[in-house]
């Protein structure tokens, strides 16, 4: 019943829903993101299929939550773009990058895109999700880049495990972590360069990977060329992009992005009351689990009777054990069917065939990991506004 | 739309493929067009907002009960946590436009 292409031409799109008949280019131009203020141009950049636009410099892209439909992975040219200092390498030379691997090692490297392109290659499929993903569902609201749930994404990473790497450089006794920075900066010297660390024992997993590729292809420019950190399972705040610094350290890094940004209180369920300020934090770290229905957009009008209804969920690395649906806003669920798992990072899809009766439908969708994590029904809330995973409600009209 | 997203995708297999021999990517972004609203202190606000940031930052930040204590953390964070070089005479002009206008 629900076919891809109809979707994708713009049932995820409300505006567009409600202005396909005036013209266009018209139609083009303007999404409506389900919160107050959430008007947001759609944008076409190079690389990049039209997307929505949340800020032009630094450039911010969402992804048109309809394409999610298509498959368990994102194209390159629909994946979310966050960036948060202006100064973007836009005329790097990719003969002439240079990753610097320095600190404590025995070896300090310099490494052309040549040199790690003739090292053994892996590939992981894993979703990279903005730490910020749905802030715009927040309430009470909170600042920062207001999104829905379009700065997620999954695709297949291909480059070198960063183990290898740091084993080629030799880490020395008594280090700690690893920092990692790429060639975007900061207009003003002023303000903190962005600058990641991670635990050493977890940048030498050997998941945690450098990546050139990116679904069979180059990565896009905006997606972090020609070389990317992947952290499968954390937040994308630490998939630095455009990296060419990696340095050993043998302290716990203390730098803005990391001792004062991204942090989540550090409470139960990494949660406060609404409104209040956590006593403690830490680092923002694993993805909390969620998922979502792709196949009906909320406020859809539906024909009564059989109809499949299909989606994703993902976690932050145990792996997806049941996804659970109701169809009569959360008094009864029934599993879902799994797709293929393409790994315990990816994105899951599942589908349902179900029956709908005629009225006003809550369609839920619950996911439940294989460490026996959920997801609440009432949204959880920090002050910045991450970590969001309430279970997700599609209301829709059957008739 | 289809043939915009048509369009997109040949757009982006021309550009997106040749770059490790090719010469330096030379990305061009499509022109900046959010601006700032009309507004009281206008020209201030252009002057420092706009060094590190474009005008959408500010026109998608949700609406606040308290707009001016909201505007106010966010201008200093601007100035204490980015390093804004915000002259003490201009932090009270901008929080009343974003106020105001925001």
């Amino acid at each position: 019943m629900f076919d891809r292409r109809d979707l994708l031409k713009g049932a995820g799109f409300t505006a567009l829903a409600a202005t396909l008949n005036s013209s266009k280019a018209l139609a083009l131009d303007t999404v409506t993101l389900p919160f107050a203020n959430g008007e947001r141009p759609l944008v076409k950049y190079p690389q990049k299929r039209p997307m929505i636009g949340l800020t032009s410099r630094p450039p911010q892209l969402e992804t048109p939550f309809a394409i999610f439909n298509d498959g368990p992975i994102t194209p390159n040219n629909a994946f979310f773009v966050r960036y948060h200092l202006s100064d973007l390498p836009y005329n790097l030379d990719p003969d002439k990058f240079t990753l610097e691997v320095k600190g404590k090692v025995d070896k300090p490297l310099k490494l052309s895109l040549k040199d790690i392109r003739k090292m053994k290659a892996t590939e992981i499929v894993a979703v990279n999700q903005c730490s910020g993903n749905s802030r715009g569902f927040f309430e009470p609201r909170v600042a920062g880049g207001q999104l829905a749930n379009g700065a997620m994404g999954c695709a297949r990473w291909r480059g070198v495990p960063l183990k290898a790497v740091l084993d080629m450089a030799g880490v020395q006794a008594g280090a700690k972590q690893v920092t990692f920075g790429g060639m975007d900066g900061p207009v003003s010297d002023k303000t903190p360069d962005f600058v990641k660390a991670l635990d050493l024992d977890h940048a030498s997993d050997g998941e945690v990977m450098l990546a050139y590729g990116m679904n069979g292809e180059d990565l896009p420019f905006l997606n972090g060329f020609p070389l990317r950190l992947i952290v499968p399972g954390y937040y994308g705040t630490y998939w630095v992009k455009h990296l060419n610094e990696i340095t050993v350290v043998d302290n716990v890094y203390d730098g803005f992005w990391m001792k004062s940004a991204y942090r989540i209180p550090d409470t139960p369920n990494n949660s406060v009351e609404p409104g209040t300020a956590p006593k403690a934090t830490i680092p923002i770290n694993r993805f909390t689990i969620r998922s979502f229905i792709t196949s009906v957009p909320d406020g859809a009008k539906l024909k009564a009777g059989r109809t499949t209804l299909r989606g994703i969920a993902f976690d932050g690395g145990k792996g997806i054990k049941q996804v659970e649906i109701s169809t009569d806003g959360g008094k009864t669920w029934t599993s879902a069917k799994l797709g293929k798992e393409l790994g315990k990072y990816s994105f899951r899809e599942w589908m349902l065939p179900v029956k709908l009766a005629s009225g006003q439908v809550e369609l839920k969708v619950r996911a439940t990991g294989n460490g026996g994590e959920t997801q609440p029904d009432t949204p959880r809330w920090n002050p910045a506004g991450y970590l969001r995973n309430v279970v997700e409600t599609v209301r829709v009209t059957v008739a | 739309m289809q043939r915009t997203v048509f369009l997109a995708i040949t757009l982006a297999l021309a550009t997106g493929l040749t770059a490790v021999t090719a010469a330096p990517v030379n990305y061009k972004l499509p022109d900046e067009v959010a601006a700032f609203k009309a507004g009281p202190n206008l020209e201030v606000v252009q002057g420092n907002c706009s060094a590190c940031h474009s005008a959408d930052y500010i026109k998608t930040q949700p609406p606040m009960k308290d707009k001016k204590g909201f505007w106010q953390a966010e201008v200093t964070k601007m100035i204490k946590v980015y390093g804004a070089p915000i002259d003490d005479a201009d932090v009270g002009k901008i929080v009343d436009y974003l106020a105001a206008t925001y």
